[in-house]
């Protein structure tokens, strides 16, 4: 079984893709994932060669049939989703972005003018990069279920690493705490959670750390951008001696770093400022894997 | 009026955003419908004032009457409910799966023996700060989804005679399609890197396929970084604003403040701008 190191955030924004795509200039052997789906940033700097892509369903959505309906109105009343809608011609329809797949509309129609019909919510793709194999996906505006989404390129990835012997497998997560995260974090063996020194970076990391407990996995800290505010760095130290988790690194603000990205240039290849905490937070991290 | 601030993805800056628009209001309500986050509280400092906690309905099973005859767990898309029939005669259900849908208990054939008990999943805080009338929504960790918490938020705690700012949750899912969905129009937030490029390409994808009047707000913006602006113009959509990078602004974020004062008289003609596109 490859080893799977997953980089999530309690929040967006905090660094995590520039974190993970210096890891994965870093490391050798290994599969890279972009399992943030809802917002992919990833494939942005790994600029991949796409080999293989395939269309991802999502759950099925209702679909009311005009013909056979009677306009009883039974589902609009029964759906929790508010799903369903009458035009301005009376007929009912299903609205696919609200309907919460839970089928009881089906169930509850009279006429048996309902039923579930497949809809693809995303797309997910196996690519070459200068960095090594790289599996992403694309989910489709206003789509839900990025979790099953996150589960399916994980395991795409582990299929991929036993196939070719490859040893670890490098994820950039999905920020938050929703089921996105839950799905990213479940199975990891090692989890960083990049906080940043601000009020609220406190407050998420708190909240991710709860959450990697929850589901016993193994997780370090790494504070970006530490010096804008080393008050709140320390703190997060101290919350993070508290709690009994390493402060993996941290990373000083360089304005190096947003240029790099706009050029589309890996922030650790780029920055001579972040180049020794990255290294440190990587050496680090391959220990506790 | 009612306003949502959204952007493709988190940090962009949306709360930001959203609490300089509120500030520069005469009249305003701030929701923060970012319920798995809310972040706008840290800035705002609100006298809270009240605290009502948010329950969604779960089935609770009558073991005594129920016949296990298993037409609840067939019922159930997401498999939160397992009956065990003979001889262990056990019902098992699982809370956190369970999406609050009502089909269990529409199914069940015998009274009584599956009944819908109200659950807290999270919490609305109602204050004040300042002039700015304050709603926050925030979900118990563990719980999936946002969706129905935020449909609550906008149903029953909405003042329309306000002006309305809606600060949504980050991505272009289904809490951020609640959060839009009915609003008079979206400020698309952004900052001017190929990331925010990439996820304001999303953002508009979305409120276009919504049918939803929209404009940008650029973040963190430099002149001689045109991404934004090359897209903006190609698509014909209207940068609202352009707030400068500065280095000073991002020590006071993370200190929890904002110069409110400061670019009250900027924002209040984004407001301006925003009623007379309606
Ligand atoms: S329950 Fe069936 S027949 Fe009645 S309004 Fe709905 S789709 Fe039409
Ligand atoms: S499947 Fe459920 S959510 Fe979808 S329309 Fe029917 S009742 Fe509503
Ligand atoms: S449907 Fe009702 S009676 Fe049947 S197993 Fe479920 S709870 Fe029991
Ligand atoms: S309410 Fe819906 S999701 Fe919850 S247990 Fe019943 S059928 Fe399943």
């Amino acid at each position: 079984m490859s080893k799977e190191l997953v980089i999530i955030s309690g929040k967006g924004g905090t660094g995590k893709t520039t974190l993970t795509s210096s890891l994965a200039y870093l490391m050798k052997d290994k599969i890279i994932v972009d399992a943030d789906a809802d917002a992919a940033n990833m494939y942005i700097l790994m600029k991949p060669k796409v080999k293989y892509s395939e269309k991802f369903k999502g759950n099925p959505k209702a679909y009311i049939d005009p013909d056979k309906c009677t306009g009883c109105d039974i589902c609009r009343k029964l759906c929790r989703f508010d799903a369903i809608d009458i035009t301005d011609d009376g007929v009912y329809v299903v609205d696919e972005i609200k309907c919460d797949s839970c089928r009881l509309c089906e169930i509850a129609c009279p006429e048996k003018a309902i039923t579930m019909k497949d809809v693809f919510s995303g797309e997910w793709y196996e690519s070459e990069t200068e960095y090594g194999l790289f599996v992403h996906a694309k989910l489709y505006p206003g789509a839900e279920n990025s979790g099953n989404l996150v589960t399916m390129v994980k395991h795409r990835a582990h299929i991929l690493s036993e196939e070719k012997g490859i040893e670890y497998i490098l994820v950039d997560g999905s920020p938050g705490i929703g089921c996105p995260v839950i799905s990213t974090i479940s199975g990891a063996n090692f989890v960083i959670i990049v906080a940043e020194p601000t009020p609220a970076g406190l407050h998420d990391l708190e909240r991710v750390k709860k959450l990697c407990d929850s589901f016993k996995v193994k997780s370090g800290v790494v504070v970006n951008k530490y010096d804008l505010n080393e008050e709140k760095t320390k703190q997060i130290e101290e919350f993070a001696k508290k709690e009994g988790i390493e402060v993996l690194g941290k990373i000083p603000f360089d304005k190096c770093v947003p240029d790099a990205i706009v050029n589309l240039e890996i922030p650790y290849a780029a920055c001579d400022r972040i180049k020794n905490a990255i290294e440190q937070i990587y050496k680090r991290a391959m220990e506790l894997l | 009026m009612k306003i949502a601030v959204t952007s493709g993805k988190g940090g962009t800056g949306k709360t930001t955003i959203s609490l300089l628009l509120a500030y520069a209001s005469e009249n305003p309500q701030y929701i923060d419908c970012d319920a798995e986050e809310p972040n706008g509280h840290l800035f705002l400092k609100p006298k809270i004032e009240k605290r009502i906690p948010y329950t969604e309905l779960v089935p609770k099973i009558n073991e005594d009457i129920c016949t296990f005859c298993g037409k609840c767990a067939d019922a159930c898309a997401y498999k939160a409910l397992v009956v065990m029939g003979e001889p262990l005669k056990k019902v098992m259900f699982f809370d956190e799966l369970c999406h609050s849908c009502g089909a269990c208990a529409y199914v069940c054939p015998v009274e009584g023996a599956l009944v819908e008990v109200e659950k807290q999943v999270g919490e609305i805080a109602i204050g004040k700060a300042g002039h700015i009338d304050f709603v926050m929504g925030q979900l118990n960790i563990g719980e999936a989804s946002a969706t129905q918490l935020i449909a609550s938020l906008k149903r029953d705690y909405m003042d329309e005679s306000k002006t309305v700012i809606l600060d949504s949750p980050p991505g272009t899912s289904c809490t951020v399609v609640e959060t839009i969905d009915g609003v008079d129009f979206v400020v698309l937030v952004t900052e001017p890197t190929p990331f925010g490029l990439s996820d304001l390409k999303l953002s508009v994808e979305l409120v276009r396929d919504m049918g939803l009047p929209f404009g940008i707000i650029v973040n963190k913006h430099e002149d001689e970084k045109h991404l934004i602006e090359d897209y903006a113009k190609e698509e014909n959509i209207e940068i609202l604003y352009r707030l400068p990078f500065s280095e000073e602004f991002a020590k006071m974020y993370s200190k929890g403040s904002l110069p409110f004062e400061k670019y009250k008289n900027d924002f209040a003609s984004v407001l301006k701008r925003i009623e007379e596109k309606l």
